[in-house]
């Protein structure tokens, strides 16, 4: 636990850049169709939040999108990732998280973007890997490490002065 | 007015006069679609019922937790496993008020035997 916070304490969260944009795309719309699309509960991603949330997404490496943030996560799901993420040595340049709590659009629009209805969602290299249930039964199981590793995000091992005299 | 595919089954039971209305749902959705040889629904709603996005919530079923054996799972990767049961319950879980998390262990026979087997 102590690890994930002193590895994570440094990274930074990024904003939402897409939200702002996001957000005028929607309030432009008349604002019947909007209520009405609201009221169905239909949710679509427009344009825009399709690509910021791509852009997000390839902000880093290794991109988690959470409650809160690593240092204050707001929910114990996104809390387990987080440590789960520092356990296995993920190097915090190459991590960036996102908290959905800070922008609604993001919140709604990563869920039908991923076909994933919960929070946090994991994404390394582009692909989406899962949320915390999936994180906690592949760091268990080995196959987590091996994915980091092959991705290449993982801090590098201190190299060892074996020759030293 | 509802349109969009459903996982439940026509006839479908009333469950407005149960305690656990939606964990009535989740055992019999389940059990038409998946046929799970084995099928636990854990409900921890209470251990999250001081968190803040529950303040404003009457319900008693916000978080779940199952655990389902089927064949169903066979050859299909984790992410897939889930989305097949979330899909069955997105009304549910879009629903204000509705569930907020739903925690997931999904085996198949051969897999929970293994797993049964190092216990």
């Amino acid at each position: 636990m102590s690890l994930a916070r002193s590895l994570f304490g440094t990274t930074r969260t990024r904003a939402y850049v897409g939200a702002t944009t996001v957000r005028a795309t929607f309030s432009n719309r008349t604002p019947l169709s909007f209520r009405i699309l609201q009221a169905q509960q239909t949710r679509y991603l427009t344009e825009h939040a399709r690509s910021a949330i791509d852009n997000a997404i390839k902000s880093s490496s290794v991109v988690l999108f959470m409650k809160g943030t690593p240092e204050f996560p707001q929910c114990g799901f996104s809390r387990a990732t987080i440590q789960i993420l520092g356990l296995q040595g993920v190097d915090p340049e190459k991590f960036s998280a996102f908290n959905v709590l800070e922008d609604n659009e993001l919140r709604q629009g990563i869920k039908e973007y991923s076909n994933w209805p919960t929070i946090p969602q994991l994404y390394v290299n582009g692909e989406f890997i899962g949320g915390c249930d999936i994180l906690i039964a592949m760091h268990q199981s080995g196959e987590l490490a091996e994915l980091l590793e092959k991705a290449n995000v993982l801090v590098p091992e201190p190299v060892e002065n074996a020759e030293t005299k | 007015m509802s349109t969009d595919a459903s996982a439940e089954p026509e006839k479908f039971p009333n469950f407005g006069d149960s305690e656990t209305p939606y964990e009535d749902k989740i055992r019999w959705v389940l059990t038409q679609n998946l046929k799970p040889t084995y099928l636990k629904i854990h409900n921890d709603s209470h251990k999250h019922a001081h968190h803040a996005p529950m303040r404003d919530s009457v319900s008693q079923e916000t978080h779940f937790r199952l655990e389902i054996v089927s064949e169903a799972f066979e050859g299909k990767r984790l992410p897939m496993r889930h989305r097949l049961v979330y899909q069955m319950f997105s009304k549910e879980m879009n629903a204000e008020g509705g569930i907020h998390a739903m925690q997931l262990l999904t085996l198949t026979p051969k897999e929970w035997e293994e797993r049964q087997g190092k216990k």
